[in-house]
């Protein structure tokens, strides 16, 4: 779909509609022991300077030396985004002065990057899809860090992460929104989660966006941009957009014209700010790393990686959609983690009807999850728990009501609590008895005739009829028995 | 009988072998020998204790019938190795007062097969330099009597600044004049454009650059990475292939060496040539080139035909080429390779009001001139808008260049033979002064073998007029350092060994 056909993402501004053009540069921190040409640890949190070796000290005479899962990380990726995977590409030195770069250059990869265009697709809404172009991947390495504050009159440097793997994953300017901005950031997310190939915590800058904005009146040839560094949060990115955005349009309705710039995001303030303009840009001096020979591997390489790649999540929607027919929306967000989308189908294996079980997570065990800030993985609820409660209700063992009962004492009870003992053991089955179930009838419709005469008129009385039985049932009749016994008796 | 300084390595292996000497009495000669010939400058860090506490062990392990193939033998090691705890700076000031906590691995290897270490040998800074003038420790002195100068003279100005007294050639100056002045038996050396060979030339030593790839260059000091190769500098052509055995070898460290085994060069010496063909390049008969080194490159050439060698007229039509692209090639790498010394880890660190302060003052006094100018070149040949028109133009050159050798070789050449340096030994001051230019030329012969990242050798082909050393360049096949040894060989005998005069400087 072709940005310009979508007016509904289009900014108004004092002159009219404009259109936001968004690339973006992500930094994947790859998943690997140690580091990019480096036997050091890539362990996050370490004490400062206790994950560095030789190589990543930049000591007299040292080498880099291709760490080859790191490569095998890149290729995976390369073959999650549909990517064209280069068997020969070469690093590059990127030089510049530093004190986190002990090098005095960034091994990089430039004119011939490991993976080249591929694509993404992103669900934006429950209904609406785009498909955004990967220019690139290719793998550098992370530089070390900076403290300014452990000392009055001096800088500390921390070269933990000096030499630490990354992707740049290049994207096209395909993106037209903040919202699109923020679909793709989490949709490339889960889809590294999936491939194993970059964990994605944002917190500890796993994952990092250079985000380039520019604006322009719809149909026009593309503005000047503006990229925005290092931008750490997904909810970040979108309001860098929409500020970066707005104030680039400011200028421009006041005749202004747009410096092309790098700029910071100060999401204290909420504004981006001048960081260094085009003319301040350093020259990088990219040449060939002399020290390492082109990475050069065989196609078989690809394929081995290629057949032991996960099934990654569009594919699995598909098939949440077509073998338990979910709706679009329901799939879209049981795949949005690999770890829920398994605990699903652990569900839907222990016995539990897809709808019902996807129902049941969305809608209840979410919610639960996100208010005591758990995640599936650290919920203490079990699929096999969860299962068990959702076929409890589907076979009319207990009322949806009571399920909500009996999960909040699985919840306490923890992941070895058995659903269907405690209902058994704290008499929490339904009652389908119509029997039991009329009587209690009867009894409210003898004890409220007046209510009965209103309902006559007012057939929506009939909601306060079966709160009333239900009261007297403790909970557990079946609504349904409830519902039809009451429609009859009261003549409605 | 001879001082045991003076022996040739393979003698002084053989003799401790059959234990008629040992390996402390061994090095304390030398450690002797190099206390008397400071004048020369030869060594910047000499290591006596740490000597004589390694011969002490090989001693006995030679008394144990554990004897590795350099067991005993005293070497010097150059500047630009890292050497464990020791002084390792290649020779510049910025390094001031490093010592590494690790050992290069070509050191590690001789030390491995139990040679011993007598210390740091001077250099030009980085490597940067045809004539060791470049050092921050000062010019290293040819043990070579400069033409009509008397044992006096010599010894006077050795005493002072060295001016007059001759180079011992570049960067591996402090190598080639040790071994020449017998401070060692052998010493490590570097070669980027010439750095072995023209100071083998100079000091009447031999020298072989092997093959990019052979050696490793993981704790060597990089100037150029894609054309440093180290290599052995040593008496005689035997005593090059003892101890380039033991210095070669596969090291996962370095993903430039080549996963290959080592041959045993030491029996690649008295292999007939017999058959072999010899290629003589015109492209080296350069513009006012000496009748001196013509001479020198016929008599050569008469040593390979009465050998059995087929003499092969070739052409290397892109070797004009070379030396301007090296000039690019090799400031370019070097302005990315200097790069680390920032003054932020190690070394000197002059402080500045900000950090952009410190970088440009620790720099300034921690680089000497030549390897500012370096620098400067390279980081300009590598500028946007420069780039294409320099460094890609060099790189094409460059494979140009290789393509002219292997064109050669395919044509059924085995070696091909040229004069290594332009010249014989200059003197200490003589081209300082003048345009760089004129110093790079002592490279023009060499630098085609480090583009082409061919094994070059250089071996003392006879004497000039004035009876100064003349050396003579064999150029291999890639890997096939083992025709070099061969070939050289037969110079050596042919020729005879050169004899340094007597010493003026002890």
């Amino acid at each position: 779909m072709t940005a310009a056909a979508n007016r509904t993402k289009f900014i108004k501004g004092a002159t009219g509609d404009w259109e936001v053009v968004i690339g973006m540069e992500i930094h994947a921190q790859v998943t690997s022991r140690s580091k990019l040409f480096s036997g050091a640890s890539t362990a996050f949190g370490g004490d400062p300077n206790s994950h560095v070796s030789l190589v990543d000290a930049a000591m007299p005479g040292m080498l880099p030396v291709i760490n080859e899962e790191c490569v095998r990380q890149a290729v995976r990726t390369g073959l999650g985004l549909k990517a064209q995977i280069n068997l020969r590409s070469v690093f590059d030195r990127k030089n510049y002065f530093y004190p986190d770069l002990p090098q005095g250059y960034q091994i990089s990869q430039y004119k011939h990057p490991i993976v080249g265009e591929g694509e993404v697709v992103v669900d934006v809404t429950p209904t609406e899809q785009i498909r955004v172009g990967i220019e690139r991947l290719h793998l550098e390495q992370d530089a070390g860090k900076s403290l300014h504050d452990q000392s009055p009159t001096s800088s500390f440097v921390d070269l933990n992460r000096s030499g630490v793997a990354l992707m740049e994953i290049v994207s096209r300017p395909d993106l037209r929104s903040a919202e699109e901005a923020r679909a793709y950031v989490t949709k490339l997310r889960t889809i590294l989660r999936y491939l194993g190939t970059c964990d994605g915590d944002m917190e500890k800058g796993s994952l990092r966006a250079d985000v380039n904005v520019s604006v322009r009146k719809p149909g026009a040839p593309l503005g000047t941009r503006c990229e925005i560094k290092n931008v750490n949060s997904i909810r970040f990115i979108g309001q860098a957009v929409e500020v970066e955005a707005r104030r680039q349009i400011a200028i421009l309705e006041d005749g202004g014209k747009i410096d092309q710039e790098t700029r910071l995001f100060d999401p204290g303030r909420g504004e981006t700010r001048a960081m260094r303009s085009k003319e301040e840009a350093h020259d990088y001096r990219y040449f060939p790393d002399p020290d390492l020979l082109p990475l050069e591997f065989e196609q078989t390489l690809v394929d081995e990686l290629a057949s032991a790649l996960p099934e990654l999540p569009d594919a699995k929607k598909a098939r949440f959609m077509s073998d338990y027919g979910l709706a679009s929306y329901d799939a879209g967000v049981l795949v949005m983690e690999r770890d829920t989308a398994d605990y699903f189908e652990d569900m839907v294996r222990e016995g539990a009807d897809a709808k019902a079980a996807a129902n049941w997570l969305i809608n209840e065990y979410f919610g639960r999850l996100n208010k005591a800030g758990l995640t599936i993985e650290t919920g203490p609820v079990s699929a096999r728990a969860n299962s068990a409660i959702v076929q409890m209700v589907s076979g009319d063992v207990i009322s949806g009501k009571i399920a909500k009962d009996l999960i909040e004492i699985v919840w306490e009870a923890g992941p070895q609590a058995d659903p269907r003992k405690i209902v058994e053991e704290r008499g929490m089955k339904q009652v389908t008895d119509t029997g039991a179930i009329e009587a209690a009838v009867d009894a409210i419709i003898a004890a409220n005739p007046d209510k009965v005469e209103q309902a006559k008129a007012k057939p929506t009385m009939l909601g306060w009829f079966v709160g009333q039985v239900m009261k007297q049932t403790g909970g557990k009749a079946n609504p349904q028995s409830v519902n039809e016994l009451l429609k009859s008796k009261l003549g409605l | 009988m001879t001082a045991l300084n003076e022996l040739t390595l393979a003698e002084a292996r053989d003799k401790l072998a059959a234990r008629e000497i040992s390996a402390t009495e061994l090095t304390r000669a030398h450690i002797d020998a190099i206390e008397k010939a400071r004048a020369l400058n030869a060594y910047i860090a000499e290591t006596p204790d740490h000597a004589i506490t390694m011969a002490r062990q090989s001693d006995e392990r030679i008394a144990r019938g554990e004897a590795g193939p350099l067991e005993g033998l005293p070497l010097g090691v150059k500047d630009l190795y890292a050497t464990n705890g020791a002084h390792t700076q290649a020779c510049s000031r910025i390094l001031e007062g490093f010592k590494p906590v690790y050992e290069s691995t070509v050191t590690a290897n001789l030390w491995r097969d139990g040679a011993v270490m007598l210390g740091k040998l001077n250099m030009d800074e980085f490597a940067m330099g045809s004539s060791n003038e470049t050092s921050c420790y000062g010019p290293v002195a040819s043990p070579w009597l400069p033409p009509g100068w008397s044992q006096e003279q010599a010894r006077a100005a050795g005493a002072g600044d060295k001016k007059g007294l001759l180079v011992p050639g570049g960067s591996s100056g402090g190598s080639a004049a040790a071994v020449a002045a017998h401070l060692c038996l052998g010493a490590t050396a570097s070669d980027t454009g010439g750095s072995i060979r023209q100071p083998a030339a100079f000091t009447g030593t031999v020298g072989i650059k092997p093959t990019y790839g052979r050696c490793s260059r993981w704790g060597m000091v990089a100037f150029a990475s894609s054309l440093d190769q180290a290599g052995p500098i040593a008496r005689t052509v035997r005593d090059c292939a003892i101890m380039l055995r033991s210095m070669a070898g596969y090291d996962p460290k370095d993903a430039t060496c080549v996963d290959m085994p080592t041959p045993d060069y030491e029996k690649a010496l008295g292999a007939s040539l017999k058959g072999r063909r010899i290629g003589i390049p015109k492209e080296y008969r350069v513009d006012g080139m000496s009748e001196e080194i013509d001479a020198l490159w016929r008599k050569g050439i008469d040593f390979m035909r009465d050998a059995g060698a087929e003499i092969v007229d070739i052409s290397l039509p892109h070797t004009k080429y070379a030396l301007p692209a090296y000039y690019i090639v090799a400031p370019a790498e070097a302005s990315s390779n200097l790069a680390r010394y920032d003054g932020v880890r190690y070394g000197l660190r002059e402080q500045g009001r900000d950090i952009v302060e410190m970088y440009e003052k620790t720099r300034a006094k921690g680089f000497g001139p030549e390897v500012r100018r370096r620098v400067l070149i390279g980081t300009y040949v590598l500028s946007a808008g420069y780039y294409d028109a320099y460094y890609v133009r060099a790189q094409k050159i460059r494979t140009l260049i290789r393509r002219d050798f292997e064109t050669a070789f395919h044509a059924g050449v085995d070696a091909i033979l040229t004069p290594a340096t332009p010249s014989a030994a200059f003197g200490i001051g003589e081209k300082t002064s003048a345009d760089p230019v004129e110093m790079y030329l002592n490279d023009v012969f060499t630098v085609t073998v480090n583009m082409a990242g061919l094994p070059g050798l250089a071996v003392p082909g006879g004497l000039s007029r004035d009876g100064l050393p003349l050396g003579l360049q064999l150029i291999g096949r890639p890997f096939d350092e083992e025709t070099l040894f061969s070939a050289a060989h037969v110079i050596e005998q042919s020729a005879g060994r050169v004899q340094l005069p007597a010493s003026w400087w002890a």
